[in-house]
């Protein structure tokens, strides 16, 4: 935002208001109809193809049949708190992009414009505070339905979110360490072009935690316990229809675009793709520099959607044994370790090495304690003695 | 009035209307959501200070966690129903709020007069202050403050324990 | 804008914290008062810390922060445990030492 006339400011930052919130509107559209093609193709099976041209509009058509549902509030909801909680899960998920780089400049009529809605010192700490308020909406809302199966959702996500946040937070200090700065865009600019200086390498225990975490905090299948389908009916947005119910589904989809987006600045490097990214002269390089980032956030919402059918849901307890005595050591070490070898070395290599290394022991301790630890099941299937015990643990 | 002073307002009467709901809603859950409005008013305040990492830590600490376990345990307690007779009688109220305007009167003269006469009125580089960033922050925490730190580290750590000990025991208990 | 104002507003809002500790009796609200002063004291920290142009102020906060997260963990543990023995939190009918 360097020197640019007031106008030319306020114009500018209009048009990427309108074009980022618009961008994340459609995203969400395009992932519920990938998602449910992408889940079609994996378990062999078309998804939804009538619509349009390959499914395409299937999309739009939900979302009409959800604005002509009937709007139903039940009688014994907490009115002001039920009306209240779609409105506060879908407004983190929305204002969390305004911080994101989504490409390098680009120039108009003599003006370098960075791509980025608000280019801020404290970036990152921005995105760790809104997302910590993701999980209002969804205790509310749980609380708000007074109803038996939605509180259990609630605390158990209320329960989920705190515990994750923790890794998240921890998972990046590794990160800010290198860079030495609090800035999304000092970040993506750091890594460089080339895919073997980007974080992900140098800092991979904690990219694997960051996502882990991610992959929590979005509510997504190995950790969709606060809606888990077989226990607790939907969840904590079980007493929700028509627009409030889709409100919380697009505010799931939107958490998990932002989170892309976020991870791939952090540890994907950015919009650099080989340099490519500064060919084309002003102008286009920033619109490569654009669709560069775009690519790299679909391919890792791919991911998403990937991880959903090959991994089950975790057990309650599973969860908070995964988070407390995996995600927390192998963080605390990497930030450990990154510090210390950075210190006595400052070469990445040795970091990365030395990262990759440690993260790998401490998961190991960990396994061991925890299979020594693990206390035989009380109901042993006596037709089938070989119960895996140790495989429960880990799990 | 410049943009400062009408943000200043904004901010300062919300966290105040934020505060009095605190102590005036029945429910333990509203109160709990009048207080996040009144941080993040604060946190509002803040950032006309130009602290804009505390801003930031306020938002991350008191709404994103302790008021989320503020609310975990309402919930969990279920207090809703049993309805804790919420204040008490009329008079020891009225003694309570004459009280808490004594205070208040002390308060508003000690911020307009005594502080006039101490090193704080002298030194009154007041709007030209520079932000101070989160490097100043760091360097202090790590150098001067660096025993503080750890006490306070030492008192997390009292803290976890503490806070084990009681579930653990309370968890025998009802087994 | 003045120092004096924000000083204000943290007193105003001490005192808002002070007033509820004073007239309500549940537990859980007096503690979200005790929060308030908490912040209303962070709140003339920073204040301060911006008119003497330092971060000492804002080191403060960042310990107040930190206390309160550990009181606020222990303090809701032994509520818990209050209320598992005696089925209440009106603090009037905890009287006694003894569980």
């Amino acid at each position: 935002m360097e020197n640019l006339p007031f106008s030319v400011l306020i114009i500018s930052s209009i048009v990427k208001i309108l074009f980022i919130a618009h961008l994340l509107i459609i995203g969400v559209m395009a992932m519920i109809w990938a998602e449910r093609r992408v889940s079609g193709w994996m378990q062999d099976r078309l998804g939804p193809n009538r619509v349009g041209f390959q499914g395409i509009l299937q999309p739009i058509a939900d979302g009409i049949k959800f604005l002509f549902k009937e709007d139903l509030i039940p009688d014994h909801v907490d009115k002001p708190l039920y009306v209240l909680a779609p409105a506060m899960v879908l407004i983190p998920a929305l204002v969390t992009i305004a911080v994101v780089p989504f490409g390098s400049s680009i120039t108009v009529l003599g003006h370098e414009i960075s791509l980025q809605v608000a280019d801020i010192n404290i970036g990152i700490l921005y995105i760790l505070a809104i997302t910590s308020l993701g999980v209002y909406g969804v205790v509310l809302g749980a609380w708000a339905s007074n109803n038996k199966y939605s509180l259990l959702g609630g605390l158990r996500s209320s329960a989920q979110m705190i515990s994750y946040e923790l890794t998240l937070g921890l998972a990046i200090i590794g990160v800010l360490m290198l860079t030495s700065s609090l800035h999304l865009r000092a970040i993506a600019e750091a890594q460089g072009a080339y895919p073997w200086h980007w974080n992900f390498l140098i800092h991979f225990p904690a990219f694997l935690a960051f996502t882990t975490a991610m992959f929590a905090e979005t509510n997504r299948l190995p950790f969709d316990l606060a809606e888990a389908e077989q226990e607790l009916v939907a969840g904590y947005h079980t007493e929700y229809s028509s627009m409030k119910f889709a409100m919380f589904f697009m505010a799931e989809y939107m958490h998990m675009i932002v989170g892309s987006a976020v991870t791939v600045t952090l540890f994907l490097g950015g919009w650099h793709f080989f340099g490519l990214e500064n060919i084309g002269g002003p102008v286009w390089s920033g619109v490569i520099s654009f669709g560069i980032f775009f690519a790299k956030t679909a391919i890792f919402l791919f991911v998403f959607i990937w991880v959903r059918w090959t991994l089950p849901r975790f057990r309650y307890d599973q969860l908070m044994n995964f988070g407390w005595k995996f995600l927390l050591p192998v963080t605390l070490t990497s930030i450990v370790v990154t510090g210390t070898l950075w210190i006595i070395t400052g070469s990445r290599l040795v970091v990365g090495i030395g990262n990759a290394v440690a993260g790998f022991i401490v998961v190991s301790i960990v396994a061991g304690l925890l299979v020594m630890d693990a206390p035989k099941p009380a109901m042993q299937d006596s037709d089938n003695p070989l119960t895996p015990t140790a495989l429960n643990a880990i799990e | 009035m410049n943009a400062e002073q009408i943000l200043f307002i904004l901010f300062g009467a919300v966290s105040l209307i934020g505060a009095v709901a605190v102590i005036s809603f029945r429910h333990p859950i509203y109160s709990a959501l009048s207080l996040v409005v009144t941080f993040f008013a604060q946190a509002g305040l803040f950032l006309l200070l130009g602290a804009h990492f505390v801003a930031a830590v306020q938002v991350i600490v008191y709404a994103g966690a302790i008021m989320v376990l503020f609310l975990f345990v309402i919930m969990l307690l279920n207090l809703g129903t049993l309805s804790v007779k919420g204040a008490i009688g009329g008079k020891l109220k009225g003694f309570a709020i004459i009280l808490g305007i004594l205070l208040a009167i002390e308060g508003i003269y000690i911020a307009t007069n005594v502080l006039n006469n101490t090193a704080i009125a002298a030194a009154q580089p007041a709007t030209a202050a520079p932000n101070t960033t989160t490097y100043d922050i760091g360097e202090l925490l790590f150098s001067k403050y660096l025993l503080p730190f750890e006490v306070t580290s030492l008192i997390l750590l009292a803290a976890l324990i503490g806070v084990i000990v009681l579930v653990k025991r309370s968890s025998n208990d009802s087994i | 804008m003045e120092l004096q104002y924000y000083l204000i507003l943290s007193a105003l809002l001490f005192t808002t914290g002070v007033i509820g500790v004073l007239v309500r009796r549940n537990a859980i609200i007096i503690f979200m008062c005790i929060e308030l002063m908490l912040n209303a004291a962070n709140l003339a920290f920073v204040a301060i810390s911006r008119s003497l142009g330092e971060a000492t102020g804002q080191v403060f906060v960042f310990f107040v922060m930190a206390v309160a997260a550990a009181e606020v963990a222990i303090g809701l543990a032994i509520i818990v445990s209050v209320f598992k023995h005696r089925e209440t939190i009106n603090v009037d009918e905890v009287n006694s030492l003894k569980g």
